[in-house]
Order: C-alpha cells, then structure tokens, then sequence
C-alpha cells in the first residue's frame, strides 16, 4: 500500500505530441496539465468523458505506461511510472492495472479459441503453475462475470455474442486480481439490449471485488448510470470534474452544460429544447492551437479574458471547474451553482 | 400517396461452399410504406438485418445476398419505378443519388483521403450530370454548402483536416446535391459524441423541413429517434415487431422488445437499476421457430414456440406483431 493512501495520482501531466512534416510542424497538447486521484483503501468508478479528440485515449495509454508524459507524474500506488525499467517491475505494476478495450471482437484473434487468452493470461500472471490450478483460476474469473468455463470452452470469438465476448475481456482481466481496470470504451459495440449487463457487471465488481475502474466514454447517460466521479475533458484539459450527480444534474462549466443538453432523452414530448441550434467546431486542430480556453471559440458566455489567458481551476460547491465564469462566484456565493 | 412500397420482403444471404450450404435469413416478410415528407426511423441491434434491407430498397443486391420474394416499389412523382427490376444504366442515370442517396457510417471512408473536398463533389457531379462549365459548378457547389451553414472553406480541405462532424456533415452534403426524394442515413451518427451528433442530426432535420424529402434514418439508438424521428420501425431478428408513430412508440409501447428497448435507456436523474434482456440475439442462419423472440421475452407462451404472429394494426398506424396483442387486442 501507498503512502499516501492513494491508488493512482495524477500530477500535473502533459502530453504533446508533434504533428506535421520533420521540418516544422506543429505541437500539439493532447493532454494538458491534468491531475486527478484514486483512493486506495474506496474503490470507486471514476469516468473519463468528452468528444473524440479530448484526450481521453492519450490520458488512458499514460496509465499504462505506454505513453511518458512530457511533464508531470503519474504514480500507482506511491510509485512513479517513469521509473518502472525492468521487466519484471512492469509485470508487476500490469498485473495491478488492466485493460478492457472498445471492440471485443478485435481484442481477441479470430483464429484463436478465447480460453487460450485466459489460460495464457493465469500462466503468464503466476496465478497459476499447470493446467489444472490455471482451469480452476480462469473458472473463477469467469463466474465473477456470469459465464463459466463450460460455457466458453472450444469456443471461437465469433461464436459468441458481443455481450458474451466482452464479458469474456474483462474476466481476463480480472484473472491477475488487479485493483484497478481501466475500461476505454467498453460498451460502444455491444449491443443495446446487451449493453447493460457490461455497465452492472462494473458496479459488482467495485463492490464485491473492490476493483477501481476507469471508465472512458462520451456516452454520459451510462457514465451517469455507473459512475461516482466523472471528469469532463475538453481538447486535453479537465474543464470541470466533481461527483456524477452534481456535474451531470447541476453542471457548471459551460461546455458541460452543452453536453448535458445535448444528449438526446428518450422522451418525445422534450424534442424542443433539444432542437435548439448549437456551433460546432469546424476543425480538431484549430482548437487544440488556441490561446486561452480551448471552448471560447464555441462559448455562449465567452469573456474577454477567456480568449488571453488558460482559466485556472476554481471549486464550486463540490465540483472543480476550469472556467473564468467563476472567478467571483467563488467569494460571494460558493455554494450557488448557476444551471 | 406513397413514396416507397415494399412488401412481403425475403432477402436471404445463401452461400455454399466445399458442399455446405448456409441460409442467413436477413430480411424474413418485412411489409411497410413511406410516405413523402417524413422522417422514418429504423431500430433494432446489429446483425438484426437493418442493414440488408437498405441494400434490397436501394437495389444493392450482389451475390450471396438474394431476394425469394416481396416487391419494393418507388413513386417518384409522376415515374414509378419497380425497383428488383431495374436496369442497371436507369439505376445509376435516374435513380441513384438523383432520386435515392445514401449516408454512411464511416464518412473517413466516403471521402476520398488524397482529394480535396471539392474534388470529391466534382466526382459525383460529374458522374451523374456532366459537368459541362466548371464555373458554374463550382457556384452551385458553393450555394450548396452555404445553404446548408458549412462554412465554404471546407471545400479546400482535405478529409483529414476536418473534424469528425464536419466530415459527416460533408458526407450529407454529398449526398443532397441533387435534392434527392430519398435520403437514407444509415448510423449517421454512431461513432460521434453527443454535441457533434446533435448538429449533424439537426442538419438532418433541416434539409428535411426545406426540401421535405424522406428521410430514412438507421440507428440503434432510441433517445436519438425520440429526438429526431415522425415514425419509428423496431426491427428484430429479420422481422418488424413494431411500428407506430414516435409519440405512439414511446408513450405505449407494445411490444415486450420495444419496451425493454425503451425502459432499459439510462437517463440523467435517474439511478435506478437497468437490467439487461437475458440471453442473446438469435443467429439468422438458424433463428428459432414462432416469435424470434420468444426465447427471451418475459411473457412466452406456448403459442409463441410454434406459431409466427401477423403483424397486426392495433390503432391508427400503430402495428405490432405479437401474440399478447392479438388475443386481448386493444
């Protein structure tokens, strides 16, 4: 354990990434200053959400460590990941950190029965020494996903559904016991009428597992349906993160409130509101090269000050927002939100 | 009037090979009309034959993909056109893209990533109507763009310059440059967040409301057809289970897929717990017998197992088919 009694604590990290030809060319931040924490000892579903191009891969492949960040550390469990050289500390740090990736069907290969992952995943983990303790390891896994051996034994990826499959992705990860799994996009595949089952499998693995998961998506109604903490990203940086219900219920920063509003409600009789016509961007690049808030181009409110300088973080009530908005709230009425 | 007829549809993916032959049947006696100025919606999950029926409607038809039965007839106004028997030289001089144009998924691989933007427009103006004065084209291109509030410069981008969205919105642009009768989007929106959905969506909707076109509009995604459409399709396993109007749908729906399909959606303010249906979509080269869905749906009865059920009309343009609805109907 840490000494600090977290899981994961991100300080400060950025990524750029240079973009263009050798000569010239651009940087480009994918990921700017952001810092969050996990507790060790509260495991919690902490999501990362916000539209392609936000960073939100670039953030998940730093926690793997398969990306350094330019500035900033990144610490699982007091240890910075830029230290990790040897191969056998990075298995060690693996086996605590696993993945679960978007499409279950490109994860596992199509000429390969998926068993032999799991088998290959107890073995390759020292969960197991031989066949017979690996099949009892790879059983266990299974049945904390609601499948069985039984069930998957011979099987090939397209014999099974993409509920099933994707159940199948997270019981390999689950074979190394890891406390934390980072989930990138785990049910944008799955199909709608199996999509739930995935999400409710999350919660009982944070409560029943005490596994942390990190949850990457841009569909916030599942993001909402699961998740504690949720952290907004906006071209690189975290414009506002706090608990699910109060940035999502009461959201604060104006690109939230955006994206509140923006998610279609199945409800026919609310089709005005959401008919209304928004800006948006024309160019990924564009924004990600402005000065000042990366949002003031596309910002109903937007300030003078918006398009100088980056806005720092202010608290409001109990959500962190990046937004110059709030930089007199903060005295006179802390605990106001404005919808 | 109607626009589109097609009824009692079979299209059935056959393929044989080393002496096993394999039956997937796709699309197994779908019937439906649209009419003109509306915005039909089409549900249901993959591998439910949504796509297949597109392909048949939009005479898309290639090997193994082969339609037994039914009829798909258009009214383009004063033309009527049969569309399992047409030529290929009409299809492609009168029909495609004039009459009938297609928005796809993936809009990364609908335009052409060493071309500039105009230079896939002057593809397939020229391909349909020759273009004989480029400066006119190049206006008409212009007013085009505007009129649907892209901005002009776009036009001088290469795909990869442009945002997600944008090349979405171009991909509908694309696509009503003839002003088209027909517009099917096929998932125009899946693979983009909410705020660039909801642009593309209401672009949507606006050349809908000016040109009052049809829009066939694919998509699993029922807050998105809450949103969006005048009537909704639920199709599951090749077959309708319910069609009604999107107030209709949402406010009653009958059958028990839809109503899982509705109640099962998270909402914000919500935290109730949503299950998921048991069990799996049925494989269509085997599906089950009777009511595809009854290995899954909470109210089976015995009727289910062997019998297939009608879809019926319950109320104004309000059709399900399912054997609870038929015994103590409406």
């Amino acid at each position: 354990m840490s000494a600090n009694g977290k899981l994961l604590d991100i300080q400060h990290v950025t990524v750029e990434f240079h973009i263009g030809g050798l000569v010239g060319g651009t940087r480009l931040t994918a990921v700017n200053d952001v810092s969050f924490s996990l507790e060790s000892d509260k495991p919690e579903i902490f999501t990362l959400a916000g539209e392609s191009g936000s960073g939100k891969t670039t953030l998940s492949r730093l926690l793997l460590r398969d990306l350094e960040p330019t500035r900033g550390k990144v610490l699982f469990e007091g240890r910075d990941l830029s230290t990790i050289r040897k191969r056998s500390e990075f298995n060690q740090f693996i086996k605590k950190v696993q993945p679960v990736f978007q499409n279950p069907f490109e994860t596992f290969s199509p000429l390969r029965r998926v068993e032999a992952y799991l088998f290959d995943t107890a073995r390759n983990f020292g969960r197991s020494s031989n066949r017979r303790d690996a099949a009892k390891v790879v059983d266990d896994a299974l049945r904390d996903v609601g499948l069985s051996l039984d069930e998957v034994r011979l099987r090939y990826p397209h014999e099974l559904s993409g509920g099933q499959i994707q159940r199948v992705s997270v019981a390999r990860a689950l074979i190394s016991k890891p406390r934390l799994i980072l989930a990138d996009e785990p049910v944008s595949m799955v199909d709608a009428s199996l999509r739930m089952e995935i999400v409710n499998l999350f919660q009982k693995l944070r409560d029943e597992q005490n596994v942390s998961v990190i949850y990457i998506t841009h569909d916030l109604a599942t993001a909402y349906y699961i998740s504690d903490r949720i952290g907004i990203m906006l071209r690189g940086y975290i414009v506002e993160s706090g608990p699910v219900e109060d940035v999502l219920e009461r959201p604060a920063h104006p690109y939230t409130q955006l994206l509140k509003e923006s998610i279609p409600e199945p409800v026919p009789l609310k089709r005005a509101s959401w008919a209304k016509h928004i800006a948006l961007g024309t160019t990924e690049v564009k924004e990600y090269g402005r000065i000042g808030c990366k949002f003031a181009g596309r910002c109903p409110q937007v300030m003078d000050i918006c398009r100088e300088a980056d806005p720092p973080d202010f608290q409001v009530g109990r959500q962190t927002v990046k937004c110059y908005l709030y930089s007199e709230h903060i005295e006179k009425n802390a605990a106001e939100v404005p919808s | 009037m109607t626009l589109l007829t097609v009824q009692n549809l079979r299209a059935y993916y056959r393929t044989r090979a080393y002496g096993i032959s394999r039956t997937v049947r796709a699309v197994d006696g779908v019937s439906f009309d649209l009419f003109p100025n509306e915005i039909y919606g089409v549900a249901g999950e993959s591998s439910c034959g949504k796509t297949t029926l597109i392909k048949v409607i939009s005479a898309n038809i290639k090997p193994p993909l082969k339609v037994l039965e039914g009829s798909v007839n258009y009214t383009f106004g004063e033309r009527k056109v049969d569309m399992l028997h047409i030529s290929q030289n009409e299809l492609r001089r009168d029909v495609r893209w004039k009459e009938i144009s297609y928005v796809m998924q993936g809009s990364m691989s609908v335009l052409n990533p060493v071309r500039k933007v105009i230079k896939t427009f002057q593809d397939i103006v020229d391909t349909h109507e020759h273009i004989t004065n480029k400066k006119k084209f190049l206006e008409q291109t212009r007013a085009h763009i505007n009129r649907l509030g892209l901005p002009t410069d776009v036009l001088n981008a290469y795909p990869h310059q442009l945002s997600g969205g944008m090349r979405q919105r171009i991909a509908i642009a694309l696509a009503t440059v003839f002003q088209p009768a027909l517009i099917i989007a096929d998932e125009p929106t899946t693979a983009l967040d909410v705020v660039v959905q909801r642009g593309v969506l209401q672009m949507i909707k606006d050349i809908q409301a000016v040109s009052s076109n049809t829009v066939l509009l694919v998509t699993h995604d029922m807050a998105v057809h809450a949103n969006v459409a005048d009537r909704v399709m639920i199709m599951y396993a090749g077959r309708i289970a319910e069609e009604a109007p999107t107030e209709s749908i949402f406010n009653s729906p009958l059958h028990p897929y839809t109503q899982h399909l509705i109640r099962s959606l998270p909402v914000i303010g919500d935290r109730s717990i949503k299950a998921s249906l048991k069990g799996t979509p049925p494989n269509l080269a085997d599906p089950p017998n009777g009511c595809r869905f009854h290995p899954r749906c909470p109210y089976v009865m015995d009727v289910c197992r062997t019998e297939v059920p009608d879809l019926v009309l319950v109320k104004e343009r309000h059709r399900v088919a399912c054997h609870l609805i038929k015994e103590n109907s409406l």
